[in-house]
């Protein structure tokens, strides 16, 4: 039994320790909108914040994660910065399929909150890691500038 | 994926042939009953009135029956079902704006559900289940609009009568009835009302001049639930009690089992079963089912597993290429047939050879489909772009009658032709493991759920190609003779498709994007190996080798001749194609072309193609980097005709874009060594990222033509036009092979 504080709340998981935390979001705890995309880092779908910094929680195992911050899309809204990114994301149409969003919404409010007024490349440099394969790039690109605009 | 309307016209007779389930006609009975249930669940609202329409509406087809496609409620609340899979393209909010701009319904009441594998979301001029070829908003225009005028003409109905007015006398506007002294009531209001009326078969289009809602830029239903983690897709579907299973599938595509030694895996906690099941092409491979994905896939990894694969063919790529390359050295069944005798005395030549590899479809939601299965029928849960095939083939699987089957379209996390699969590789899959987790025991509903690895191994690529051409021509740039063969797999030999797609030894989708619109002096034939890699349409199908073949072709002849790109394209289209020429003339003005100087390294580059009725053409800025290519800026011009959705259109030309792009980037091709694909996650299989994506502007050009596709159209050109600005910047041809590999 592994406690972890997921959105504000500790929650007792009953899962190996070795468990990533997003089989554990997923499937012990039903929050699906957490999502699987690669299980090895590589794509960022699975993208949550742990203590604030964007950490793919696919390769995170519980026992990493005990007694730290989890915050995963289903609460980020809660946060001014995380509902101006997903005001922007609104705004700007940037879903297609949407299943790498809650994903790309994770590693842009991680960015806007750490730097405000990102440039082009700390843009780049911040989502790289996060894979589209819809190709909503140019609108994410868009919604952040617009979302760090609504912020300053 | 392009089919040809006249082919489509017997195509629903031979699948209903085969599948025998899938026929609109043929299946009257279960048709009602599914109607009354669908009403039952709808409550007091216009969905109601199924009952109704069987009795009066007798002559109109399924899919012309309101009743399984707007439900209104008392609010007000508009829900229209869509009879397609929406996994990115936009149909969710596209066919609902068609149909609202003909009810004129109040848009901000609108919302959008999944149809299922009934009859009544066969797509209408197919007769089948197929949301593919960009057909969606095209083949479902005039049915949407129909099916929104219908329900409009049910509520006018509904309010002269309660007024007692002549129904002539009343008119709508934004989800309500406006009587001559102004008095008025809401749809939702009416929606009780309206279900008794009867369902008019003949009713009035709108002039597309008066069209409100069509045309207009318009945001995605699904824009907050995709934003804030709030959309379900196929593999968010929890039931009470499901497992999940992994299947551990043979290394080489359709091998055996030798010995398994599951004590490991056995020991993993949360297993609940370890079972020999079917797996794709006659193979055969282990499913552990557990209380969730980490132990399953735990257990997997767990497995000792001896194969046999002596009996499977294992492809060499590297071998397969060069046997391709000495096929393409003789002609193949001919497509068409021009005198190519001019080519020995022609006083120019190219000779060419192309090598297009493997692609995985790679979709982000990877595949996954949950069955409920109880032993007389079953329920299924996935995104599928072919539900009454899929729901026939679990049928066949599980052995009940296929009324007995339910699927439940889902969301997809995107697809690109990996979830419409003739053989419903991944539901059949699915349905064997559902059945063997039951005979041994087990009654709960599993989800087989696939690794990304599971995925880029798991086959179903876009074939691997050689194209050869010889081409003559003359010091004025004059093609004299253009001989080409194109070597690859046939995707429809052997699947219910081949019937209508595989004329003469030569698949349709082979060749398509070939010659058109250009009117050029061309032999062209086409051999189709057999080879054991499963082998499926790729966003855009056969454009994704025509196009590039073609167009870095022409531009090879209009660079040695002096002659410019687009003054070529336009000549040699000799003013017979105004959409061509007019989406051309739109990227040109646009992109400042021949009038913007570039900075010093970049080049133009210049790709036109119509694909799946629509075309889009591109002039691209691109330079070479320290050998490495870089696109900079993308303008496109669109011809879809009428934009039902423009925010859509460019979000669609945009994706599409960067999977022409992905196919140029280093590491996007699946090999295969002894049998075995050698990529197998994000890491070794090459996919763009945000750092990849060039600047892009998107013009529509303007028309009131029914639309026609976008979700394809856009991908074709993209890698042409980068591939002859490189060679603008090189001054050599063409890279030959995709990806690039500059030295």
């Amino acid at each position: 039994m592994t406690t972890l504080n997921i959105n504000g709340k500790d929650v007792a998981v009953d899962a190996d320790p070795s468990t990533p935390i997003l089989w554990a979001l997923r499937d012990t705890l039903g929050m699906t909108g957490t999502k699987f995309g690669c299980g090895q880092a590589l794509c960022g779908a699975c993208t949550v914040h742990l203590n604030g910094a964007a950490t793919r929680s696919c390769v995170t195992p519980l026992s990493a994660a005990a007694g730290q911050k989890i915050t995963t899309i289903e609460a980020v809204g809660a946060d001014r910065v995380g509902r101006a990114v997903q005001a922007a994301w609104v705004k700007h149409d940037v879903a297609q399929c949407g299943y790498c969003q809650s994903g790309q919404v994770m590693s842009a409010t991680a960015l806007l909150k750490t730097n405000r007024k990102p440039s082009d490349a700390d843009i780049d440099a911040a989502m790289a890691g996060n894979v589209c394969r819809c190709g909503t790039y140019v609108r994410i690109r868009a919604a952040i500038k617009d979302a760090a605009s609504t912020l300053a | 994926m392009h089919f040809d309307p006249a082919v489509a016209r017997d195509m629903h007779k031979v699948l209903a042939a085969r599948l025998r389930s899938d026929d609109p006609e043929a299946a009257g009975g279960l048709e009602r009953r599914s109607f009354l249930k669908l009403g039952a669940a709808s409550g007091f609202a216009l969905g109601l009135f199924p009952v109704a329409a069987c009795a009066q509406g007798a002559g109109l087809k399924p899919q012309e029956q309101p009743s399984a496609f707007v439900r209104i409620d008392r609010d007000g609340t508009t829900t229209v079902t869509i009879n397609r899979l929406d996994f990115g393209q936009g149909v969710q909010t596209g066919l609902p704006m068609i149909l609202a701009e003909e009810l004129d319904a109040d848009w901000s009441k609108v919302r959008s559900i999944h149809g299922d594998a009934n009859p009544a979301y066969a797509d209408p001029a197919f007769g089948t289940h197929l949301t593919g070829g960009s057909n969606s908003i095209k083949n479902s225009y005039t049915q949407y609009r129909e099916l929104g005028a219908r329900t409009r003409a049910m509520l006018v109905a509904a309010a002269a009568q309660q007024w007692k007015v002549e129904p002539g006398k009343l008119r709508t506007e934004n989800g309500a009835v406006i009587g001559p002294g102004g008095q008025r009531l809401g749809y939702g209001e009416l929606a009780e009302a309206a279900m008794k009326q009867p369902v008019p078969q003949k009713v009035q289009l709108k002039d597309p001049k008066q069209f409100k809602i069509i045309g207009k830029p318009t945001g995605r239903l699904d824009a907050v639930p995709k934003s804030t983690g709030q959309q379900g897709y196929g593999i968010d579907v929890r039931l009470p009690g499901m497992l999940t299973a992994v299947v551990a599938r043979p290394p080489v595509f359709g091998a055996k089992l030798k010995a398994v030694d599951d004590s490991a895996a056995k020991a993993v906690k949360g297993v609940k079963a370890v079972l020999r099941v079917p797996t794709d092409r006659g193979g055969e491979g282990v499913a552990v089912v557990a209380d969730g994905y980490w132990p399953a896939k735990q257990a997997r990894d767990a497995l000792k597993l001896e194969w046999d694969t002596a009996s499977a063919e294992r492809v060499d790529t590297a071998q397969l290429t060069a046997k391709y390359r000495e096929l393409a050295r003789q002609p193949g069944a001919v497509k068409y047939n021009a005198d190519v005798s001019r080519l020995g005395a022609a006083p120019n030549r190219i000779s060419a050879e192309f090598v297009f590899p493997y692609l995985a479809h790679a979709p982000m939601e990877p595949l996954n489909c949950t069955v409920a299965f109880d032993g007389k029928g079953a329920q299924l849960w996935m995104g599928t772009q072919m539900p009454g095939l899929d729901a026939a083939a679990a049928a066949r699987t599980l052995g009940v009658k296929p009324e007995a089957v339910k699927v439940n379209t889902q969301m997809a996390g995107g697809g690109f032709g990996r979830r419409a699969i003739p053989s419903s590789d991944y539901v059949v899959e699915a349905c064997h493991v559902a059945k063997a987790a039951r005979a041994a025991g087990v009654n709960a509903p599993v989800r087989t759920l696939w690794s990304r690895e599971d995925d880029i191994k798991g086959g179903y690529y876009r074939p691997l190609h050689v194209h050869r051409a010889e081409i003559g021509y003359d010091a004025q740039g004059n093609i004299l003779a253009w001989d080409h063969v194109i070597v690859g797999q046939s995707i429809l030999k052997g699947s219910p498709f081949e019937d209508f797609m595989v004329k003469d030894g030569i698949d349709a989708t082979a060749v398509e994007g070939m010659k058109e619109p250009y009117d050029l002096p061309m032999r062209l034939s086409v051999h189709h190996p057999q080879v054991n890699v499963p082998v499926l349409w790729w966003r855009s199908v056969g454009s994704t080798h025509t196009a590039y073949a073609m167009e870095t072709l022409l531009d090879e002849v209009a660079r040695a001749t002096k002659q410019d790109p687009v003054a070529m394209r336009m000549k040699l289209m000799g003013g017979k194609h105004p959409r061509h020429a007019a989406a051309l003339q739109m990227a040109v003005d646009k992109s400042g072309y021949g009038k913007r100087q570039l900075p010093a390294g970049r080049a133009w580059g210049v790709a036109l193609h119509e694909s799946f009725s629509s075309v889009v053409a591109y002039v691209v800025e691109a330079s070479v980097d320290n050998g490495t290519p870089r696109l900079h800026n993308v303008t496109a011009g669109v011809h879809c005709n009428l934009a039902v959705n423009p925010l859509s259109v460019e979000a669609q030309v945009q994706g599409a874009a960067l999977m022409g792009l992905a196919m140029c980037l280093p590491g996007a091709a699946v090999t295969l060594k002894d049998g075995v694909v050698e990529q197998s996650n994000f890491g070794d299989y090459a996919v763009p990222r945000i750092t990849d994506m060039p600047r892009i502007a998107v013009h529509i050009v303007p028309s009131a033509d029914a639309p026609t596709g976008i979700g394809e159209p856009g991908l074709p050109p993209l890698a042409p036009a980068f591939a002859n600005a490189i060679a603008r910047v090189t001054g050599k041809p063409a890279p030959r092979e995709l990806p690039f590999k500059l030295a």
